[in-house]
């Protein structure tokens, strides 16, 4: 039998009913659509979360405390108090690292900061006066921290545009005191409002001297970062080495194994959050691609009950003529048909799902969350969706075409 | 000259849940190529089951079938389905016709699984439509046709890829008397004017005479083998 008459034989055969054939495809359809929805919207993520990393400048280099994280699942030690003083001053001297441009040490922490009545609890962040060139931020009113605020332990403040809100509401903050941790601090700066910046929300948070918030407000003696700017992009790797190896010489370490820092790039940064995001929406893609076998399992069922529906119809054929394979072929493209068409659709259903789910996250949740179609997922859903009517529909294919000529004629 | 059909002491056991039931026990004959053939007996005289191992619907158990002088053990799965196809056109009581489909689409089912170029289709399956006189009813649905039409549709699918031979199995088993006279005149025409062999099974001895020749089957043994039985006019 030609292929082009099998495949209208086995369409035939799909159309002679047609409820029922429609409802096994929507099995894959439902299977296939969510799994490209998983995957798009899993792209999505991972592209918003890069993205914010970048937002942080290319060439920024973060020193931690604590060992380098192994893997994605590993959490750093964070909470070390490896990196001093001594530290930051090594890491200043130009025969140390050369191509240092910046270095910025920083401390962070919660705190609860009060105005008058008002009590707002806000992640303090301990800076110094090149805070505002290296995350590229200006104060929308009043002036920003300064290398002297630093060197006098200040009790300066910048807040940002929710603290401001919070406390102050309508009226002028600048110049006024607001108490944190029971000291007073003075308001010289307010910063525009400007959301989520990789993991610095600056809206929710008062900038201070760094020595200030070490002494007044956390009581510690040691840094959560160091931030590090190198005079190009092309310098990153050497500047990395030359960090690793000053820190050393500084914390008398003698092999890498035993670092008690670790240095990251935002390259690194978004590399180890990529894996995570893939990792996830592969896990929930296998969790999607369930309902897709369950979708194949349809298919057998529906076919193994055509089949025996069927059995005079396929002692019949035999009678004149079909061979074993020619029966085995019709009831294999019936089945791939009914999955092709059940991917085929999936595919445009999870697209459009996709969109408006974008649309949704974009518009009503605020994220600059971008629409992408995944379409090695879409290649994959109508492949893998055939390859689900191949697999369930050998097995009642192969039951058709073993029935004895005889045996099926005969069945009422 | 060579028969087309030897039956060498032909032999059926069927088997179900161990309890063994000989069908044939020891039928041997030979036809001739234009022969026509009935094979009478009660039912259980294992006369169906004679038609179907003839028309390479089931296999012996014992002895030996030749078709054109080559044994049919000889032959492979997919060459038995070709030799159908080609040589041999079936009747059956049941009709087994596909119910949604038209005359015409019901008649042209054999010729998918020929060889016969596809120009050819349309011309062949009108031929045989018209052969049958249901050239008016080729469009209707074969579920709404009357039993007699169905077995004339019927008999142009046996005659699409005209075969050498007919089967009729009790072909006018589910027919009335006026029907069944019909049918039988058009597979003796096919006999008689197209020089086609026929070998037909019934239990009614009106319709076995048209045959030129009856076996009378018995408790799977062949107990009359006789020449000559038309009635003539």
């Amino acid at each position: 039998m030609k292929f082009s008459h099998a495949v209208k034989t086995a369409i035939a055969g799909l159309a002679s009913h047609k409820s029922r054939s429609v409802l096994t495809i929507l099995g894959i359809v439902i299977g296939v659509a969510a799994v490209i929805l998983v995957v798009s919207l899993g792209k999505g993520a991972q592209n918003l979360i890069l993205g914010q990393i970048q937002g942080l400048g290319s060439k920024t280099i973060a020193v931690l405390p604590g060992r380098e994280p192994k893997g994605p699942s590993d959490i750093a030690q964070t909470f070390s108090d490896s990196l001093k003083e001594k530290d930051l001053e090594a890491l200043r001297r130009k025969d140390n690292v050369p191509t240092l441009e910046k270095i910025m040490p920083v401390v962070f922490g919660g705190a609860s900061a009060s105005y008058g009545d008002e009590t707002y609890r806000l992640t303090i962040l301990g800076v110094s006066g090149l805070v505002g060139e290296i995350f590229d931020l200006r104060p929308q009113t009043g002036v920003f921290l300064t290398e002297d605020d630093v060197k006098n332990r200040a009790a300066a403040v910048v807040i940002g545009a929710k603290v401001k809100d919070e406390l102050f509401g309508e009226s002028a903050a600048l110049g006024e005191r607001i108490k944190i941790k029971g000291r007073n601090f003075r308001v010289v700066g307010v910063l525009p409002k400007k959301g989520q910046v990789s993991f610095f929300n600056f809206d929710e948070m008062a900038l201070v001297p760094y020595t200030t918030a070490q002494q007044y407000i956390f009581g510690i003696k040691y840094f959560h970062r160091f931030i590090i700017q190198p005079s190009s992009e092309e310098e990153i790797g050497r500047t990395v080495q030359d960090v690793k190896i000053t820190l050393r010489n500084s914390h008398g370490i003698s092999s890498p194994d035993k670092d008690d820092f670790f240095v990251e790039t935002q390259a690194d940064l978004a590399a180890r959050l990529g894996t995570i995001t893939s990792v996830l929406t592969l896990f929930l893609a296998a969790i999607a691609a369930i309902s897709l076998l369950v979708g194949g399992v349809g298919i057998m069922n529906i076919m193994l009950v055509s089949v025996t529906e069927r059995t005079r119809e396929i002692g019949l054929r035999k009678a004149v003529g079909a061979t074993n394979r020619d029966i085995l072929n019709q009831f294999l493209l019936e089945a791939i048909i009914l999955t092709l068409i059940g991917g085929i659709v999936g595919v445009f259903a999870g697209a459009i799902l996709s969109f408006l789910s974008s649309l949704a996250l974009s518009n009503f949740a605020g994220l600059n969350w971008s629409f992408t179609f995944p379409l090695s997922a879409a290649f994959a859903g109508l492949l893998v969706s055939s390859l689900v009517g191949l697999v369930f529909g050998l097995y009642p294919a192969h039951q058709a075409s073993l029935k004895s000529p005889i045996e099926a004629l005969r069945y009422e | 000259m060579m028969p087309l059909l030897q039956a060498k002491n032909l032999g059926k056991v069927y088997e179900e849940k161990g309890i063994k039931t000989q069908a044939l026990a020891g039928v041997s004959f030979e036809v001739n190529s234009g022969d026509f053939v009935a094979i009478m007996g009660p039912s259980g005289s294992g006369k169906s089951t004679l038609l179907h191992i003839l028309g390479f619907l089931d296999s012996e158990s014992s002895g030996e079938y030749r078709l054109d002088g080559k044994t049919v053990r000889d032959y492979g799965g997919d060459e038995l389905a070709r030799i159908r196809n080609k040589k041999m056109g079936f009747v059956f009581q049941a009709f087994n016709l596909l119910p949604r489909l038209s005359v015409l689409e019901n008649v042209k089912l054999p010729l998918f699984y020929s060889a016969v170029p596809e120009e050819e289709w349309e011309g062949r399956v009108l031929r045989a439509i018209e052969a049958v006189g249901l050239s008016e009813r080729k469009n209707h649905e074969a579920a709404k046709l009357s039993g007699g039409e169905k077995q004339r549709a019927a008999i142009a699918r046996a005659l699409v890829n005209d075969p050498q031979i007919i089967f009729a199995d009790e072909p006018t088993g589910n027919l009335d008397s006026k029907s069944g006279g019909q049918v039988m005149e058009i597979i003796q025409r096919l006999n008689e004017e197209e020089g086609r062999t026929v070998i037909l099974i019934t239990h009614e001895t009106y319709t076995a005479q048209h045959a030129r020749r009856v076996i009378e089957l018995w408790d799977g043994k062949i107990v009359s083998d006789n020449w000559d039985f038309k009635k003539q006019p």
